[in-house]
């Protein structure tokens, strides 16, 4: 039984793990081209990621978002969609998050931080589950539609915070009202590191005991298996995917809720960073493993926190970052290939 | 390894102790390199705001014991506070330039942290009470708008001049009043179209922007926004004449560009030296062309040499601060009187310059403000 289980997730994480490394050694191939030597490159993506205090914190707080907003596109991956909208949903919960931070009369920090994640989980849950109602109700095609809501979103903020919601006595750049600042979340003590990473490492988990553990999980498995299965069981097949597209929003609703209250204290520009897109990456690289998404979180949160040192000690152009970044997406995706082929014994099950 | 902060740290104590009269930076000068970190909103080679302050850093290296680090698309955000942070501590950066406007409230959060950092930043926001430390500056564009707006004013066949504004701010307005003023006190009846993008980078609504306007009959325009590469492309490819903005822009236009408003941040490299030498340097410097802050382009192949003679003498009234940008009688574009006749604003009245909230006459459009 313990052998099957740990087989299950066995060869999908060794089929990202080795993607990661065809990519890095990729990559390292083509800064070599740049004349820029391997060793030198790998020792400053170690230094900049995990290296030194400062970098841990640095990846660890990029690897929050990133890790929250993986779950938009893993949750509904699980029912068989393929969501985008994770960069959507960041920028809506942070909407919601200072809608109702600014709207609530309330005097106490720890009521007012949790009732703003909420909210911005409720605006991202239903941003995300507007597409999967969509998608079963009138078919349109849920990738598009979230990639498009995307821009919606941010067009949704833009218009919010040069008008309706704007602080004009921000004069640096157009945001909007801040929330009381007793609603912003601490970091955690002794580290300039907030809160954000362990509230998503504690999502994963829930997560994980959702798909797992629970019927619900296991329709939501049937529905995105074979969904031809899933209605001659009789499963409420939209219900299971606008909820599970509604969980998908909230966890990306809640980073965005997360760098408001955590970070920002406001709705700007800044929630539109490209936390979703990376997320997408994460979930794929975590082949739809809850618990995974935190591995690949944190190490994409590292690559991400590294690209800064490797412009400065090899002035290389920011680019490079993402030729990495675009590396890893492409092994990731050609290990897909060799799914079901590298643990034979697997067949025994 | 011996870091330089260790020997900060070192020499500081010295300094207490001792009562010397050097302070830290001198005794740690002698040798020592000064690491220099830029860091860039966008991409350094944008044809724009980026590369004006990318030229500089290079001309800031070129400095003796100077050591340049840069990275570009560092967000507005609690990440660039990190990575100024994490320039100072693992690539030992003395000096930090943040080029961006919206960097400076972190940069005054790591300045209290890192007295022995110098903090440079493109904005000219530093007031009092803020770090010893920091020093935020800045020029007045308006002045190289004008002499543009002269060389515009020239040119032009049609009498019609086009200006493209990202943004409805004061310094933007500033910009198209002196464009427009130039181009007037050479062709008292030109106007110049004022079209407000609402978006710092929108290259379509700027291509589209210039379209419209050569439709209409214009023949010269410059571009207010981030970068104005393809305003100034589609202009070339219409067959009109542009001027550029930001940095030198020559090259996107070669049979059209006329000359383009400059910044000069290499002016940072001035306040490096005399900090890392011990000496008095400001924390708040504006100017234009009367302390180097801005500078003018190259002029292009087209421009002959009366045109350029006229926008050289114009400007020499600048550096001499003969001339005044803004002097009555002066009226806005609704017909209000805004300078009486005989009133005249100083080029250094900062006050007067972020308050600019008009369009000069000749300026045909509004500033979209109530």
């Amino acid at each position: 039984m313990l052998d099957l289980r740990s087989q299950e997730w066995l060869e999908p994480f060794l089929l990202s793990v080795g993607a990661l490394i065809v990519a890095l050694l990729l990559f390292g191939a083509f800064m070599m081209l740049q004349g820029i030597p391997p060793l030198e490159l790998y020792s400053a993506l170690y230094i900049g990621s995990f290296g030194t205090r400062i970098s841990i914190e640095n990846s660890l707080t990029l690897a929050a978002p990133i890790l929250l907003a993986a779950l938009c596109t893993l949750i509904a991956a699980r029912v068989g969609l393929l969501v985008m909208g994770g960069e959507g949903a960041i920028v809506l919960g942070g909407l919601g998050a200072v809608l109702v931070g600014v709207a609530l009369p309330l005097s106490s920090p720890l009521l007012g931080s949790l009732l703003c994640l909420l909210a911005g989980a409720l605006f991202g849950g239903l941003w995300i589950a507007m597409a999967g109602g969509l998608k079963r109700v009138r078919g349109v095609n849920e990738t598009i539609s979230t990639l498009l809501l995307n821009y919606i979103a941010i067009a949704i903020l833009n218009h919010l915070i040069s008008g309706p919601i704007r602080d004009f006595s921000q004069t640096l750049k157009a945001q909007s009202w801040s929330i009381p600042s007793y609603f912003m979340m601490p970091n955690i003590p002794g580290w300039s590191v907030h809160w954000g990473i362990l509230i998503g490492i504690l999502v994963c988990v829930l997560l994980h005991v959702l798909l797992r553990h629970t019927t619900f999980g296991f329709s939501m498995d049937v529905v995105g298996g074979n969904n031809r299965a899933a209605q001659m069981a009789g499963l409420p097949i939209t219900s299971i995917v606008v909820i599970s597209c509604f969980l998908g929003g909230a966890a990306a609703g809640l980073a965005g809720a997360i760098e408001v209250v955590a970070v920002h204290g406001a709705a700007s520009e800044s929630l539109v960073v490209g936390f979703g897109y990376t997320g997408i990456l994460v979930a794929f690289l975590a082949r739809q493993k809850p618990l995974a998404v935190i591995f690949f979180a944190l190490l994409m949160g590292g690559i991400a926190a590294s690209g800064g040192l490797l412009q400065r000690r090899f002035d290389v152009p920011y680019a490079a970052t993402a030729v990495l970044q675009g590396m890893i997406f492409l092994c990731v995706l050609a290990s897909s290939a060799l799914s079901g082929r590298i643990l034979p014994e697997r067949k025994s099950k | 390894m011996i870091s330089r902060r260790n020997v900060l740290t070192g020499s500081a104590g010295l300094l207490l102790a001792g009562g010397s009269i050097f302070s830290d930076r001198v005794l740690a000068q002698g040798k020592k390199t000064t690491t220099v970190g830029f860091l860039y909103a966008a991409t350094r080679n944008d044809y724009g705001f980026n590369q004006s302050f990318a030229v500089a850093a290079r001309r800031i290296a070129q400095l003796p014991n100077m050591k340049l680090i840069e990275q570009e698309r560092v967000p507005e955000t609690a990440q660039a506070e990190r990575a100024m942070e994490s320039m100072i501590q693992i690539d030992g950066a003395n000096v930090i330039v943040g080029t961006s406007f919206g960097y400076w409230p972190f940069i005054l959060n790591l300045a209290k942290k890192y007295p022995d950092v110098l903090f440079v930043h493109g904005g000219a926001l530093w007031k009092d009470g803020d770090p010893k430390n920091a020093i935020g500056f800045r020029g007045y564009m308006e002045e190289p708008h004008y002499l543009c707006g002269i060389a515009a004013g020239m040119m032009t066949k049609t009498g019609k001049i086009g200006f493209i504004g990202s943004k409805p701010l004061f310094f933007i307005f500033n910009n198209c009043n002196g464009f427009t003023l130039g181009a007037r006190s050479v062709k008292p009846n030109a106007t110049c179209q004022v079209v407000i993008t609402g978006d710092w980078d929108n290259p379509v609504k700027e291509a589209e922007t210039v379209n419209a306007l050569v439709d209409q009959g214009v023949d010269v325009i410059v571009a207010n926004v981030d970068s104005p590469k393809v305003a100034i492309e589609t202009a070339e490819r219409r067959g009109i004449l542009s001027c550029g903005y930001h940095t030198d822009l020559s090259a996107l236009a070669p049979k059209g560009f006329l000359t383009g408003a400059e910044w000069n941040w290499s002016k940072a490299g001035e306040f490096i030296e005399s900090w890392r030498n011990g000496k008095p340097y400001p924390n708040l410097q504006r100017g234009g062309f009367s302390n180097n802050m801005v500078t003018l382009s190259a002029f292009g192949k087209s421009v002959p040499k009366e045109v350029q003679d006229a926008v050289l003498k114009a400007r020499e009234g600048f550096v001499n601060d003969s001339f005044k940008l803004y002097k009555g009688p002066l009226k806005d574009n609704q017909g209000n009187e805004v300078l009486a006749a005989g009133r005249e604003i100083s080029n250094s009245d900062n006050a007067f310059k972020v308050n600019v909230k008009f369009l000069v006459e000749g300026a045909i459009g509004s500033t979209g403000l109530k």
